[in-house]
């Protein structure tokens, strides 16, 4: 397994695939409407992709909600292609050892495109601050079963389960290093993996229903950790165990 | 103080506890609920806080009140159910199979295997193993250093039915009282933790 790890690592990051595979899909016209995605604004203007990754999720005026870089590019896919949105968005995440989904690819190769970029997640906007809240509200809300909150396994610095050790999302430096490294490459899994499906994971290991994809706690919480991580540095697709 | 500036105080103090209030708090759960979809054995129910969890939610740092978590604490308590024998000990072979099991009650877990403790994922218990969590203290050596007194075994019986009845946010897991392990999974686990054949106290 270990060796195996390093083999990869020594042949570069498999997540270096996947990005090829996004780069393509941005500029390929297809759905209905056969346009490419590549008039989609992530933010910083209709087709920017350079460092938009490390200012998501923000306030879209166009769609009037706060949305991170999966839920756009779902709703652009809608907008500009003309694809269902629920369509795209009934299996975000690829199967174990098969290739990734056309949202993962995307968002690989525009996540890349943020490399060595200040993650700079913006509160301005009212919906954003109330984001942030929202996202910090549930940080924190113990439920379930088991009593768990997202702060019970992550709110102390060098506390492990097992040998994993835990990041302390509640403070810049281990939110930080959390939000530049995803997505990532996860070896144990095969597949690559984004922030949106690392939300909907803790959820499950947390012992309550699914989370669903894009929706507006996934979001929230995703805008508490970025903006938690603001001044880290960008550096995704990473690679993980 | 003028009384137009105790005015504006007041409504200003009146603001902030609305905010706070629960009316508020079951507002925003509304968009909580559409946020989820029920999975396997996860229904949308698990998203109900009991007085417990909503008293313990506060952000981090913030302790609950002493009068809130004394109620707590007592209602944690009484809740407590003993073996009806008396009997507190188990096997702890199979103990320590629980103690390493860490599945169990997620969306992804077939509800008619057994619940996992999952002591490991928190806990150093056997000294041999080495892969183990450190969000709880070290119970290496448990029964060799606290002996075996009934006052001993039932503190530990209630710990794991209830952690909450000793300390009011507890993040550990309540094993009996969720329902999570059965009351002879608590006995296994009990006789791993007390057992002097036992590798925890090796
Ligand atoms: C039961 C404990 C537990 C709970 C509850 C939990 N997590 Fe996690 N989380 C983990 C573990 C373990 C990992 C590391 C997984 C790995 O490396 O395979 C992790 C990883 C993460 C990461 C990635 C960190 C990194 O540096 O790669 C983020 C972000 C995260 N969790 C956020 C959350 C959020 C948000 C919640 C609440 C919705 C949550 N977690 C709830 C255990 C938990
Ligand atoms: C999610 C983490 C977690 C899990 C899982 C967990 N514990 Fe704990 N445990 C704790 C914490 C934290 C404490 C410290 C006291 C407290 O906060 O309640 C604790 C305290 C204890 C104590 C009291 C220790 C003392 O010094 O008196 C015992 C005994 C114990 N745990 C046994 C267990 C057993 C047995 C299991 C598995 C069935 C288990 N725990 C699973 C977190 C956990």
């Amino acid at each position: 397994m270990f060796s195996q790890y390093r083999e990869m690592l020594g042949e570069g990051n498999p997540a270096e695939l996947v990005e090829m595979q996004g780069e393509e899909l941005w500029s390929a016209a297809r759905g209905p409407k056969n346009k490419p995605l590549s008039a989609c604004d992530l933010g910083l203007g209709a087709g920017v992709v350079a460092g938009a990754y490390a200012s998501l999720p923000r306030y879209f005026k166009d769609a009037g909600r706060v949305m991170d870089l999966e839920t756009r590019l779902a709703w652009c896919m809608n907008d500009i292609q003309g694809l269902s949105e629920s369509a795209v968005t009934a299996r975000p995440f690829s199967v174990q050892g098969q290739t990734a989904t056309d949202l993962e690819a995307l968002t690989a190769w525009i996540a890349g495109q943020s490399r060595g970029k200040v993650i700079s997640v913006p509160q301005k906007h009212a919906k954003e601050q109330a984001a942030f809240a929202e996202g910090k509200r549930l940080f924190n809300y113990r439920a379930g079963p088991y009593d768990f909150s997202c702060a019970g396994c992550h709110s102390q610095s060098s506390k492990r389960i097992r040998l994993t050790v835990l990041p302390n999302l509640t403070t810049q430096e281990g939110a930080a290093n959390a939000y530049r490294s995803w997505p990532a490459y996860r070896v144990s899994q095969g597949a690559l993996r984004t922030m949106q499906w690392r939300m909907v994971d803790c959820a499950r290991q947390q012992r309550l229903p699914e989370l669903i994809f894009g929706s507006p706690a996934a979001v929230s919480l995703l805008t508490y950790l970025g903006a938690t991580a603001n001044g880290g540095i960008m550096d995704a697709p990473g690679i993980k165990r | 103080m003028s009384a137009r500036c105790l005015v504006a105080t007041l409504s200003l103090l009146v603001l902030v506890l609305a905010t706070l209030s629960p009316t508020t708090m079951a507002g925003d759960n509304e968009s909580l609920t559409a946020s989820y979809r029920a999975k396997g054995q996860a229904g949308l129910d698990r998203l109900q806080q009991s007085e417990m969890q909503q008293a313990c939610s506060g952000p981090v740092g913030m302790e609950v009140a002493a009068d809130v978590a004394t109620k707590i604490q007592k209602a944690a308590m009484d809740g407590v159910v003993l073996p009806a024998d008396g009997k507190l000990l188990g096997q702890w072979e199979k103990g320590q199979k629980i103690a390493q099991t860490g599945t169990g009650m997620q969306s992804s877990d077939d509800p008619a295997t057994p619940n996992g403790g999952n002591c490991y994922a928190c806990h150093q218990l056997a000294p041999e193993e080495i892969s183990f969590g450190t969000l709880g203290p070290s119970l290496a050596g448990y029964g060799k250093i606290r002996g075996q007194s009934e006052a001993m075994l039932k503190y530990t019986w209630t710990r794991i039915w209830n952690s909450h009845a000793y300390s009011a946010c507890s993040h550990m897991p309540r094993f009996g009282d969720a329902k999570i392990l059965t009351e002879e999974q608590i006995r296994d686990v009990m006789a791993f933790l007390f057992d002097p054949a036992s590798p925890v106290n090796k």
